[in-house]
């Protein structure tokens, strides 16, 4: 067996090498010489092995938020050291009107902080677990590059702190969440948030930027059945959520607490899927995405997409601009979640009305006909 | 039937307060299923030590009060929910299961009594049994339940052998809780940050599930987690103990 995985693996280096010689002829001299070594070698797609290099200036203290809250964009043009505080609270919160739910939180909140590093940061977890906690927890950064992305060094018991440090060199959004066992249980009861690695050219800049994650509860009870809810094992493992929520529970994102934006502004959406289970087809109803960075990359990948798939565990980075005004409607289009597992979000729009882009005509929608 | 009950009346004379364990076996986490640990004869307290005992001992013994205490002993958290070193709070505080002790601790206060911690196949193995069944785990509704009882912080029960609350709101310690683990203490070494914990089992990620005989067995993994993470000094706000013989 471990030979054949190597003779696939020597196959697949020579087709990479191959490739990558026939894209050298196609590019030509010209490009090569007017990058860098590692600039070339991403640009053709190839597989760069990095170190970091940048000289590590100053120290910081990373702005963390609550969803839907994202830290302002990273304006320095160096790397430094980042202290991320990260507080683990265990404590009980509404996930539906009236339905109480015993959470593990990073930060307080479901979902967790919002980080917000530049590439080649030196970043410094300062994982704190609050002294009447009863869990040890930890935390697995996807932006992580090493064994357990975190796990493996983080592990804390109540009342006490584990810091651990890495290199963020993979630029990108990424997920975090704690991989103590078991993962799936301290997942399902909240245990995870974002981390979003800045390209170190930054973003294109927008006007508004929003933190969005959809996950889902598990319970004891049916869907809004009043009082204090538990994990149920069995409809974790069959997959048979609850509740299929953005940002921590019904209506977070919804009716007073919509997202705002005004017609006119660009839009970014940091959308994360911290499962347990399911893959988000998520959509913004009325409102197509200008740019798609697929899975969380660095790279539009695609332009005018109106349903972006997301992995458990993955993320997703859209962009529009906003051109008419109204509620504009957040769902995962896997409709019966929306309808009637929670997973409804809302971005009020304000501003005037353009009705060469959007009217009525005639219709029971239709006023003053 | 008739042989449990006469094993149970063989055992029954145990000191006041510690009910008879009969031998058995059970199926720990980390083993084949088909192949189950044999547990001896053995008693144990039918009650976690209250913080009222606890305040007994640390009288007749000032090298364990919290002002006194070795940090070898106890980390900084020993007895800090005490308002002072020989007042362990109200009436009702002191019927409370005690917290925020070291394992150092919970073995003296065992010693002085002519006890001893149980060992963590002893503790399991009757951790094992609902109110009616010696074992109880593979009915999904009682792993249910735990799960209710560690999240919610509610409950507690008798047990059929009669041992209580064993699940209920908070964690006891093992005498050998972490040798599972490795040769030196897990929790040491993840203290360190070293990851270098050279453990069969890796708690820390997905990959536990791997060898377990029952990954639905969800308060075992709870519980196997939390002994992974402690060092004889932990001392914490949900972890108490009782003693055995």
């Amino acid at each position: 067996m471990p030979v054949a995985v190597h003779e696939s693996a020597h196959t697949v280096k020579r087709a990479a090498v191959a490739a990558a010689l026939v894209s050298l002829a196609l590019l030509g001299t010209a490009t090569l010489t007017s990058c860098t070594r590692a600039d070339a070698a991403e640009s053709r797609g190839s597989i760069p092995v990095r170190t970091p290099s940048d000289p590590i200036e100053g120290q910081e203290v990373a702005v963390l938020t609550d969803a839907p809250n994202v830290p302002p964009p990273i304006t320095r043009t160096h790397a430094t050291k980042v202290i991320v505080n990260l507080d683990i609270i265990e404590k009980t919160v509404q996930i539906a009107d009236s339905v109480e739910y015993n959470v593990w939180t990073f930060g307080g909140s479901v979902p967790g902080k919002f980080i917000r590093v530049r590439e080649g940061d030196l970043v410094e977890i300062h994982l704190k677990n609050a002294a009447g906690n009863t869990m040890p927890h930890n935390i697995d950064l996807h932006a992580v590059t090493g064994p357990g992305g975190g796990a493996k060094v983080s592990m804390v018991l109540p009342g006490s702190e584990s810091i651990f440090r890495f290199t963020a060199m993979n630029p990108g959004l990424f997920i975090y969440h704690c991989a103590t066992s078991p993962v799936p249980m301290h997942m399902a009861n909240g245990m995870y948030g974002m981390i979003l690695v800045q390209p170190k050219d930054g973003l294109p800049k927008v006007d508004r930027e929003y933190y969005v994650m959809q996950s889902e509860y598990y319970t004891t009870g049916k869907f809004g059945e009043h009082g204090l809810q538990t994990l149920d094992m069995e409809k974790g493992i069959e997959e048979r959520p609850t509740y299929v929520v953005f940002n921590g529970a019904v209506g977070a994102i919804a009716g007073a607490k919509a997202l705002q934006a005004k017609v006119g502004e660009r839009v970014r959406l940091f959308v994360g899927d911290a499962g347990p289970n399911l893959t988000s087809s998520f959509h913004v109803i009325g409102e197509i995405f200008d740019n798609v960075y697929g899975e969380g990359g660095t790279v539009a990948t695609q332009h005018n997409v109106q349903t972006t798939l997301i992995p458990a565990g993955g993320s997703t980075i859209v962009e529009f601009g906003v051109e008419q005004p109204g509620d504009l409607m957040i769902v995962d289009h896997s409709i019966f979640r929306a309808f009637n597992q929670g997973a409804l979000g809302m971005i009020h729009v304000t501003g005037p009305d353009n009705a060469r882009i959007y009217a009525g005509v005639k219709g029971l929608g239709v006023k003053g006909e | 039937m008739i042989a449990a009950l006469l094993s149970l009346a063989l055992l029954a004379k145990v000191p006041a307060g510690m009910v008879p364990i009969p031998a058995g076996a059970y199926h720990p986490l980390f083993a084949m299923r088909n192949a189950p640990t044999r547990v001896a004869a053995f008693a144990v307290d039918r009650a976690p030590v209250t913080r009222g005992e606890f305040l007994i001992f640390v009288r007749a013994n000032p090298a364990w009060r919290r002002s006194a205490i070795k940090p070898s002993l106890a980390g900084a958290s020993y007895l800090s929910d005490w308002p002072s070193d020989l007042d362990a709070g109200n009436r009702t505080s002191r019927d409370q299961p005690v917290r925020n002790v070291s394992w150092f601790a919970a073995r003296a206060y065992c010693a002085a009594r002519g006890k001893r911690l149980p060992t963590t196949d002893e503790w399991e193995y009757v951790a094992a049994a609902d109110e009616k069944r010696r074992d109880a785990t593979s009915d999904p509704a009682f792993i249910q339940r735990l799960i209710a009882m560690y999240t919610n912080h509610r409950g507690g029960f008798r047990n059929v052998y009669g041992v209580d609350d064993l699940h209920a709101d908070g964690w006891e310690w093992t005498a050998d809780f972490n040798s599972a683990m490795s040769a030196m203490s897990a929790g040491d070494s993840m203290a360190r940050g070293d990851g270098a914990h050279g453990g069969h089992h890796d708690l820390g990620c997905a990959g536990a599930a791997f060898g377990a005989a029952d990954p639905s067995n969800y308060p075992a993994f709870l519980r196997s987690t939390v002994r992974a993470g402690l060092t004889r000094q932990s001392a914490t706000s949900h972890l108490g103990f009782r003693c055995a013989m």
